[in-house]
């Protein structure tokens, strides 16, 4: 494998200038839906990765990634709008000082969503991986019902249900899908790092991982922290992509839509995430159909709310019943299989 | 706060924390057994409040009539949902049980959504459980009183199922050693789902009360209360039938209590019972009366 890693690293390369040739292609011949689609996509493909990371890669059920998103969203929120854009919106109660005349260019707010989703990753670390299994599972999912009573309560900060509007839409499909390209590389490294086969080895057993003399706990946290991280920058992504946040958009059907994501990717496979990703994200747009009224020449069927989240809590149950391993199973992309692939077709 | 003001804020807060109390009980009993957070325990609750709205409205049937085929039926699909989504799971890791446990729980309440609209449907209670009366300068909803006798009488009968017959000892087993217990000729399968159908029920009858206190019933009625009954079944000890009535009347006192004494932090009070959860784990990890949660592994 090692041999050919400046031919892979060529590839990459290749690959990513062929990403951008589409990028260039799209923001000039695209219309705005299809713009937005790719933006979304992108932005959930950030999302799903660095949720995949605890979830599928260390192996611990994470319900929380909607806390870390919600965080991001209003940080980067709160530091993009102006000063007199925010007194405008704050009516209730006004924003508290140094928010209050503090903005920031756009990828400074970006950066500054990621680092306050993961300075509160850091505090709630200590009580969240001490527990393992359904507890972790509970309490992750209670620091997101946490999270969004505090955006709901907390007026002079982040203007309570009203939520924040008028965000500039910021978000180019460079941006979101540079962080997708960034979050998949920097994730892919940790897993193949030394710390990230740490983390695979408490996957699958954690007295045996600590009897080689892994911390459980300290790799716990490096993954929970890098995790929380690209999960605030999505949030600021997905803030100044959709320009108006509020506390219903990050509840647990986030944490409900990335589960299936992963789920169907193969839990702790990255490619299989990103797969996962444009498959639902795209089979989302395309199910809106079913919500929509269907005329059929004189018949004329109502539009039925709430049809595509039961087909997709089915998908989620059929998958993890019938086909735990999902699309990738644990298995990574990797340009040794294309080459391989490519060479025995060829012969 | 006055003392009468205290009484009558206790009254209020021993009646939700039964509710609580009814609804953990099933959690605990699943627990003990499957070692399973059973997420969808809660849409229970919204079943039976929908299924009570049917029996008394759209059907006309007297009130018993109506209740006990609600709570049949909530039965009967609790052990459906065994069947289909946990069972197949059985040999599975953990972390897929817990997932399908999520997406059964999506399933049902947006079943109920896709049939029943979002429009909360307002709860026809039965002239029985209405009205109130007034002691020593005390408001008292008749359901107040019904609300604790009703839990009290369930779960006395529950602690002489388990304790007092046959069926009692083998779940008692069930939930000691799974294996020994099949070893010993008993049928695991019937016990399980002897244990998803009483759990049911016992959250079919916190929805139905919840449904007379609260008389709005929407699909996501169970979310909260689950997620709730949930916290007071760790804050009592899991796995522990006395602790999960512990745990549910003292977070619904505290509850209560909180919102009377601090008027302001209402709008917090869903976020209590999470940061209770988490001092709790942090404090004594084995709840108020319960075992060891700590070694549990995935």
């Amino acid at each position: 494998m090692f041999e050919f890693s400046w031919r892979n690293r060529l590839l990459t390369l290749l690959a990513l200038g062929l990403l951008s040739l589409l990028l260039l292609v799209a923001q000039h011949w695209a219309d705005d839906y299809q713009l937005r689609l790719l933006n979304t996509t992108a932005v959930f493909i950030t999302m799903a990765v660095s949720y995949n990371l605890i979830n599928g890669i260390c192996g611990q059920l994470h319900l929380g990634p909607n806390a870390f998103v919600s965080l991001g969203a209003y940080t980067a929120a709160l530091l993009t709008l102006t000063p007199a854009e925010k007194q405008a919106s704050f009516l209730i109660a006004p924003l508290i000082w140094p928010l209050s005349d503090l903005s920031l260019p756009f990828p400074l707010a970006l950066l500054a969503g990621g680092l306050v989703a993961t300075f509160f990753a850091y505090l709630t670390g200590f009580p969240v991986l001490r527990v393992r299994g359904d507890y972790l599972a509970i309490v992750t999912l209670g620091f997101g019902e946490v999270i969004r009573v505090l955006a709901n309560n907390l007026q002079a900060v982040t203007n309570g249900p009203m939520g924040l509007k008028g965000l500039a839409p910021y978000t180019t499909v460079w941006w979101s899908m540079g962080v997708a390209v960034l979050t998949v590389a920097t994730i892919m490294g940790l897993k193949n790092s030394g710390f990230g086969r740490a983390m695979q080895a408490i996957r699958t057993d954690e007295t045996a991982a600590r009897a080689m003399g892994i911390e459980p706990f300290r790799h716990l946290l490096l993954a929970f922290l890098v995790s929380a991280f690209f999960l605030g920058v999505a949030g600021g992504l997905l803030a100044h992509l959709i320009t108006t946040i509020s506390p219903t958009l990050f509840t647990f059907f986030l944490t409900f839509n990335l589960l299936i994501i992963i789920v169907l990717g193969g839990l702790g496979s990255i490619t299989g995430a990103v797969l996962a990703t444009i498959i639902i994200t795209w089979g989302n747009e395309w199910l809106r159909l079913v919500e929509e009224p269907l005329v059929l020449g004189s018949l004329r069927l109502p539009g039925v709310p709430g049809l595509r989240t039961v087909i997709f809590a089915l998908l989620l149950l059929i998958m993890i019943i019938f086909y735990r391993r999902g699309l990738l199973g644990r298995w990574e992309f990797s340009w040794n299989w294309l080459l391989e692939k490519v060479k025995r077709i060829g012969n | 706060m006055t003392w009468a003001g205290f009484a009558q804020q206790l009254i209020n807060g021993i009646s939700l924390g039964s509710l609580y109390a009814l609804v953990a009980i099933g959690y605990t009993m699943v627990y003990g057994i499957l070692r399973l957070i059973n997420f969808a325990h809660g849409d229970f609750l919204m079943v039976a409040a929908y299924l009570g709205i049917f029996g008394l409205a759209m059907f006309s049937l007297p009130w018993p009539v109506a209740f006990l085929a609600a709570l049949a039926i909530t039965g009967l699909l609790g052990a459906l949902l065994e069947r289909g989504a946990y069972r197949p799971l059985r040999r599975a890791p953990r972390l897929s049980l817990l997932i399908s446990a999520i997406g059964a729980s999506f399933l049902l309440e947006n079943l109920a959504l896709v049939f029943l609209g979002g429009r909360p449907l307002p709860f026809p209670t039965p002239a029985v459980f209405a009205g109130s009366f007034q002691v020593a300068g005390l408001y008292i909803p008749r359901l107040s009183l019904l609300i604790p006798g009703i839990t009290l009488i369930l779960l006395a009968a529950l602690f002489v199922l388990v304790s007092h017959t046959r069926t009692g000892m083998a779940l008692r087993a069930l939930a000691h050693d799974w294996e020994a217990t099949a070893l010993l000729g008993i049928n695991v399968n019937r016990l399980i789902s002897l244990t998803f159908i009483l759990g049911s029920i016992l959250a079919g009858v916190g929805g139905l009360l919840w449904a007379m206190k609260y008389p709005q019933v929407n699909p996501f009625l169970g979310v909260l209360p689950g997620l709730k009954a949930f916290i007071a079944a760790v804050l009592g000890g899991i796995g522990n039938l006395a602790g999960a009535v512990v745990g549910g009347l003292v977070l619904g006192i505290l509850e209560v209590l909180l919102v009377a004494w601090f008027p302001a932090w209402s709008g917090y009070r869903d976020a209590f019972a999470f940061v209770l959860l988490i001092i709790v784990l942090l404090a004594s990890p084995t709840g108020l009366l319960g075992e060891s949660i700590m070694e549990d592994k995935l």
